[in-house]
């Protein structure tokens, strides 16, 4: 397991060592700058050097390192990483240098508390957060409180305290979908898949349990059967698969598809799911691009917006690959948003603010290359698309309910929100 | 707040001095903002050591904050001082005395981590305590604090019956104790000569009961000791499988993929080809959706995905899409996601596969595009149906005369000549026309293999040679002995092409060289070629065996070991652990009348053995409802794996052999 952890920025500088094992020493930590920090060519997230491994994941500019001597579960390794920047994010805000000079005791003191002896411990920020503040505490906390929190951290429901009131019980659920495309360059669809996630932001009394329906095809098929009702839903989705915050019961789901739960209070990822079948692309691209001779490219790229007039893109852009030896680029995009070319990252980035539903704008514009030595040809990498676009989904997929109950039987609101974004989503020519 | 201004080099006089200051501090804000600066300090890599006896006095301060600095000085630096380390003993006596379970659990968790003799020896009493606290927090504490304790003193923790508590607490009611214990038991078992954990069917049944209670991190160290289970009987496997399988739901993707290695390893010992068909396709949307994961851990995904398909080529089958690299995934992603895509390319897909390689072979990345190329060359051998639109691949890039690309197109080309021999030599010529810009021994070695295949019909095969052994004394061996055998080869198709390159290469070989290899084969050429031309002929122009991709395929033995590993570092690496590990406790496919004999000579010696069936049996007997380790309940059952030999060394044993040969082909 895991025997020494350590945070660096980005020059090297160790910011948070602790060691867990007696089979390393703190000089290891030299050895990962060298290897890692000071080369400019790192090819993987793990490096083994003799029986010591190191594994890293980079975030702001921080580089999160756990090393190891053993065998270790690697999936487990990064996943601690990872939480230990949302810990970080959801303590400080922001989880880079200067949030961790600042507040490096408390790290050290979830450090001590979220790992044993390098084993992954309760990680649930509601419940760090009753006896590891950024405030000053005491030491002589009361018997009952400290009992309570131990409970707490050890209990099956670790996520969640039981004495939470609200005034007024609420929840909203973002469904936010990331379509992922590649496009061939004879325009053909090589993969186009649908990665969605499921959040909620509950602020609900006591410990309620939670019932969550969406037009997830496999369910309503079964409904049908079982309440031998004939029609079948058109638009039910068909979900690949599917993966549940700890607090979904998943033998609950796993035998009859329905999704219920004891929420942590305040906000989390309830779900994240995929699908690939019926995918709605909500733009189209057709990109001409046309190298004539050595000295010269032509660009006709035309975007068509496949969704609703009702609804509204957001935040468009396209960033259309140029040759590395582009010496001057011109173009024009009329009444659609406004092209720039950006030298330093060899494309034209193209701004369209606000793109309705069914519209269509079209870039048209050349560059001209300087002479180049070497031979090798331009390897045309694809055009990369963003974009966001509210109340739709790709996927087609419906939150249909999320019904709450609560021993004191009070009423709650609830609201959903959709929204679809591009993930990779990507043009070649 | 803001520390950040204690980052900077403290010296250790004035630090003393803060430390022991005299001036009034009632709420002891001095005093922390003093430690703040030693722990900065110690972060930074400056020692602190010297400040020892001064921070004892500082122990007994009543604030939390402080006491949790004061207790990461002591795990920082009591091992250098175990003298001062003593003075901290009272403290701790108190500690986990006091009635705050957070302070008891803080209070033996830090002991644990100072392995000094003195504070093990007053460990020792508080820790059976704590072990049966009636809080849980301070039981799941002490569970993983035996295993601190046995790192340091494995005779202590036998002596003090410390196994047999943590045994109890599998009773625990509170998951998290229980998935403690768990974990602390499978290192205690990896580590031990004559600790070996093995779970009864009850036993297993019931910790899989407790994954639904417990935490994301405690589901994986349960599931991590599944694989100390071993089905007896038949249908126990199929049912523990089938309550596993809502796990690979959970967000986590430690959680997922150590459920995916429980259930690949429990098919081992299923019956039904339908049951290992039906989990097989549950197994791939779940790895698929990995790949929507962070990028380090799409990379375990890829690597541990590679190593199931080796072995249940039904999964994944069909999803080939997913694994088309993005242009901005992190070159480590690419790498693996190619192997996959060549793995699972077959003539229904070849030609998607192919326009994706050709595709990635105009890539940036040199090494990426190379792997692109040389993966080309590997579908044309393995699938012979896609073959010619390869190879015209293969041309095309090679007429882009980008170097790198050219010599390893040309490297994979001379596997196809030997692969389809008489179909694609149409090609020489244009592979001719590169010969300038051969600088890689590989790419040089094969374009010299090619010349001497084909010497009767590349006209100028002998010019071609020649120029090639202008070189000669300066090359790498394996360009020598390309050259050495190609000449020879010439001589033998063409003699008057060949006459004036013979000699003159075997006596560089036989009189220049200091290679044994080299200058050994030139003897046996030039034997051969005085006493029986016949015979030479037979040697150098005999039929070569077929190659096919299988030999890419890893080898059985060693993908079931790697299977038993997945999501460890050793599924990454396709090494054994053993390989980078020193005392690593090897894992095998343990044997069970209901173990799938996949191949039979592999276990039939064990097997068939009668002692060790019924020793078997009695172990189950006296394991009853409880775990069982073999140096405590049998008496007389000897330590260690008593099928080890067997089950790794006959297959080894047998493959060296045969690939020993293989390659002596291969060369010629």
């Amino acid at each position: 397991m895991i025997s020494a952890f350590f945070i660096y920025n980005q020059k090297g500088e160790v910011l948070i060592s602790r060691l867990y094992r007696h089979d390393l020493k703190r000089s290891v930590a030299d050895i990962f700058r060298i290897q890692v920090i000071s080369n400019t060519d790192v090819r993987s997230p793990i490096i083994t050097l003799g029986s010591t491994s190191f594994f890293h994941v980079r975030h702001e500019n921080l580089y999160i390192v756990a090393v190891t001597k053993w065998n270790a579960n690697s999936a487990l390794v990064f996943e601690f990483c990872y939480r230990v920047i949302n810990i970080g994010r959801a303590y400080f805000g922001k989880f880079d240098e200067e949030a961790v000079k600042n507040n490096f005791v408390v790290i050290y003191e979830l450090l001590d508390e979220i790992l044993d002896f390098g084993y992954p411990q309760n990680s649930e920020t509601d419940t760090l957060k009753m006896y590891i503040t950024t405030e000053v505490v005491k030491s002589e906390r009361a018997v009952e409180d400290s009992s309570k929190i131990t409970i707490q951290a050890t209990g099956a429901t670790s996520w969640r305290r039981s004495d939470i009131k609200y005034r007024k019980n609420e929840a909203f659920i973002d469904v936010i979908e990331s379509v992922n495309l590649l496009i061939s360059n004879t325009g053909t669809v090589l993969r186009a898949d649908v990665s969605g996630q499921i959040l909620m932001r509950a602020y609900l009394s006591g410990t309620p349990e939670c019932k969550f329906g969406l037009n997830d095809k496999l369910l309503l098929d079964k409904d049908a059967v079982t309440k031998s009702n004939p029609l079948r839903r058109p638009n039910a989705v068909e979900i690949d698969d599917c993966q549940f915050h700890q607090c979904v019961k998943l033998g609950k789901f796993d035998s009859d598809r329905t999704i219920s739960f004891i929420p942590p209070d305040g906000e989390f990822e309830l779900m994240r799911y995929r699908t690939t079948e019926n995918v709605n692309l909500p733009f189209k691209v057709h990109p001409v691009v046309n190298e004539i001779g050595r000295t010269r490219v032509e660009y006709k790229i035309n975007v068509k917006a496949n969704f609703s007039p009702k609804l509204y893109a957001h935040n468009v852009v396209l960033k259309i690959p140029t040759p590395l030896n582009s010496a001057k680029v011109e173009v024009k995009v009329g009444a659609g948003g406004k092209a720039k070319y950006a030298p330093a990252e060899n494309c034209i980035i193209w701004k369209i603010p606000r793109f309705q539903g069914q519209s269509e704008f079209t870039l048209s514009g050349e560059a001209e290359l300087s002479a180049m030595t070497h031979k090798k040809a331009w390897s045309r990498p694809p055009i990369a698309m963003d974009f966001q676009v509210l109340m739709f989904t790709s996927s087609g997929l419906l939150v249909r309910f999320l019904k709450v109950f609560e021993k004191s039987g009070y009423q709650s609101v609830k609201w959903v929100r959709y929204m679809t974004k591009a993930g990779s989503y990507q043009i070649r020519f | 707040m803001s520390d950040a201004k204690y980052f900077q080099r403290g010296k250790i006089q004035e630090l003393r001095a803060e430390l022991n200051s005299d001036k009034r501090d009632p709420k002891h804000t001095k005093k922390k903002t003093v430690m703040k600066k030693i722990v900065a300090n110690m972060t930074m890599g400056n020692d602190m050591s010297p400040l020892f006896p001064d921070i004892i006095n500082v122990m007994n301060v009543p604030i939390l904050e402080i006491k949790k600095m004061v207790y990461l000085y002591l795990i920082n630096y009591a091992r250098s001082k175990p003298d001062m380390a003593m003075m901290a003993i009272a403290m701790f006596i108190k500690d986990v005395e006091d009635p705050n379970p957070l302070i008891r659990a803080l209070a033996i968790r830090t002991m644990g981590y100072i392995q000094v003799e003195k504070i093990i020896d007053c460990l020792v009493d508080p820790l059976s305590h704590c072990l049966r606290d009636q809080d849980p927090y301070v039981r799941k504490t002490a569970a993983i604090c035996v295993a601190k304790l046995y790192m340091y003193d494995r005779g202590l923790v036998e002596s003090e019956r410390f196994i047999e508590k943590l045994r109890d607490l599998l009773n625990d009611p509170n998951p998290t104790v229980v998935a403690n214990a768990v974990a602390a038991l499978t290192e205690i078992s990896e580590r031990s000569e004559d600790i070996q954990l093995s779970l009864n069917f009850s036993v297993a049944s019931k910790l899989v009961t407790a994954l639904n209670e417990c935490s994301e991190w405690g589901q994986t160290y349960i599931l991590e000791a599944l694989l100390y289970y071993v089905p007896q009987e038949p249908g126990n496997a199929e049912m523990l499988a089938e309550r596993i399988t809502p796990r690979l739901q959970h967000a986590n993707s430690a959680v997922v993929l150590t459920a995916v290695k429980v259930i690949v390893y429990l098919m081992n010992y299923m019956e039904k080809e339908e049951d290992i068909a039906n989990l097989c396709r549950k197994l791939s949307p779940p790895l698929v959706t990995l790949l929507s994961a962070g990028p380090e851990v799409q990379y375990v995904a890829l690597r541990n995905i590679l190593l199931i398909i080796q072995k249940r080529p039904d999964v994944l089958k069909n999803d080939m899409k997913v694994f088309f690299c993005k242009y901005n995934d992190p070159i480590y992603v690419k790498l693996a996601k190619l192997e996959i895509m060549f793995c699972l390319a077959h003539a229904g897909n070849v030609d998607q596969v192919l326009s994706e390689l050709k595709e990635y072979a105009a890539e940036v990345d040199v090494d990426f595009v190379r792997k692109a190329v040389r993966s080309i060359g590997r579908l044309a051998v393995k699938i012979e149906s896609g073959a010619q639109r390869c190879i015209a691949a293969l041309i095309e890039l090679i007429e882009t005369k980008v170097n790198y690309v050219v010599q390893e197109a040309i490297v994979v080309i001379k596997d196809i000549f030997r692969k389809y021999p008489n179909q694609y030599e149409s090609i020489i010529g244009t592979l001719c026309e590169n010969l300038d810009n051969l600088d890689e021994p590989e790419a040089k070695a094969a374009m010299v293999w090619i010349i001497g295949q084909y010497a009767d019909r590349i006209e100028n095969a002998d010019v071609l040679l020649d120029d090639f052994l202008y070189t000669f004394l300066e090359e790498p061996v394996e360009v020598q002995l390309a050259l050495l055998t190609a000449t020879v080869k010439l001589f033998i198709k063409r003699p008057t092409a060949g006459q004036e390159l013979v000699p003159k290469v075997l006596k560089w070989a036989t009189e220049e060289v200091d290679n044994p290899d080299l200058r050994d084969r030139g003897y046996v050429y030039w034997r051969l070629l005085s006493t029986d031309p016949a015979a030479a002929k037979a040697v150098v122009l005999s039929e070569k065996p077929q190659i096919s991709t299988e030999t890419d395929n890893m080898e059985p033995a060693l993908l079931d070991e790697l299977l038993l590993h997945v999501a460890s570092l050793a599924s990454i690496y396709h090494k054994s652990p053993s390989t980078f590990l020193n005392n690593y406790k090897p894992r095998y496919l343990m044997p069970s009348p209901v173990l799938r004999r996949t191949r039979p000579a592999t276990f039939e010696p064990s097997v068939t053995s009668p002692t060790a069936h019924h020793e078997q049996e009695q172990k189950e007997a006296a394991a009853a409802n409880r775990l069982s380790f073999n140096g405590y309940d049998m008496s007389g059952f000897q330590t260690g794996n008593p099928y080890a030999t067997d089950v790794v060394s006959r297959p080894e044993m047998r493959q060296s052999q045969v690939t020993g040969g293989v390659d002596l082909l291969l060369d010629l």
